[in-house]
């Protein structure tokens, strides 16, 4: 358990340095802006989602808790991109 | 029967332990009562058969209110960018993705630091490690908001204050609102460590998960904002 949390912070450490440097490149090529900016957004839901099972330990918890904090995650990351692109 | 305890766990104490609780969550069937134990120490988390709400069901529902909050906050942000994309486009120019990668690192540190907190926490025998870990991911948590302050002031100097344009209204509303819970938690994580130098009771076990919870629903919150404001023009 400590190895895997331990792990997931190096790997988001990793995606939020991609991301950075993803964020910075895109200013010089507007006609991509709303790609980068979608995937930028979907490498944080990934991230949401590591916090909420392995950090808050929500993979362990009863059924319903879980499924409850996927849901939520899915539909604000969801909302967010739709009305990021709507823009 | 109470499990063995260490030398290093008599000198912490001042009185004796009490039995372990019985807990029922509402959300699922665990049973706190009588934890597994080997040799004196409670097992690793992960040796848990049962299904088991963090802190307690009751913060859950705090939690997914205080996210609902700030889901309705980030809509609103995009209404806004929605109505007037010139302006939200040149304003985040402004922006210095730098700060706001800084803050997420910072937070993701934090969060590291407060699970194994938590993790040396329900090992008997690791009550200082414990400590160490809640106190290093606060620091984190202190550095986040000098940071901020930072940030804020070089914004301010440069006379791009809350009023300035609708952008930097939401700017400093989402992050200020945010900001507000980065130094709650910071209170939280006192109160954690004021607990973790007790002698550990499963209700003091229950009140660190929750505490942590929250504070990874902090950084939770900040995944989000960092690319929604910074990066994604």
């Amino acid at each position: 358990m400590r190895q895997r949390v331990s792990l997931l912070w190096l790997v988001m450490l990793l995606m939020t340095l991609a991301s950075w440097s993803l964020g910075i490149e895109e200013v010089s090529r507007p006609a991509a802006a709303s790609m980068f900016g979608t995937l930028v957004l979907s490498i944080a839901y990934i991230k949401v989602r590591f916090i909420g099972l392995d950090f808050m330990e929500l993979r362990d918890s009863p059924i319903a808790l879980r499924l409850m904090f996927e849901i939520y995650a899915a539909a604000v990351m969801l909302l967010v991109i739709v009305l990021y692109l709507v823009a | 029967m109470r499990p063995a305890r260490s030398n290093a766990d008599q000198a912490n104490t001042r009185r004796p332990v009490r039995e372990p609780e019985i807990y029922r969550a509402s959300v699922g069937t665990y049973v706190f009562g009588d934890m597994p134990t080997s040799q004196g120490r409670r097992t690793p988390h992960a040796a848990v058969p049962d299904r088991h709400v963090p802190g307690e069901p009751g913060l859950w529902v705090f939690i997914f209110g205080d996210l609902s909050v700030f889901a309705v906050v980030f809509a609103v942000y995009l209404w806004y960018r929605m109505h007037e994309p010139g302006i939200f486009a040149a304003s985040q120019q402004q922006l210095e993705p730098a700060y706001g990668a800084a803050y997420t690192m910072l937070l993701l540190t934090s969060s590291l630091l407060v699970a194994q907190g938590v993790y040396a926490h329900r090992s008997y025998a690791a009550t200082g490690i414990a400590r160490r870990c809640l106190l290093g991911g606060q620091l984190c948590g202190m550095a986040f908001v000098v940071l901020k302050i930072v940030e804020y002031h070089s914004k301010i100097a440069d006379g791009l204050t809350i009023t300035a344009n609708s952008f930097y209204l939401c700017y400093y509303i989402v992050t200020g609102l945010h900001l507000f819970h980065v130094i709650l938690g910071i209170g939280v994580l006192t109160f954690l460590l004021n607990l973790a130098g007790k002698a550990p009771t499963l209700r003091r076990e229950a009140y660190i998960e929750g505490g942590a919870s929250f504070w990874h629903m902090v950084d939770l919150l900040w995944l989000i904002i960092f690319p929604l404001i910074y990066l994604a023009r």
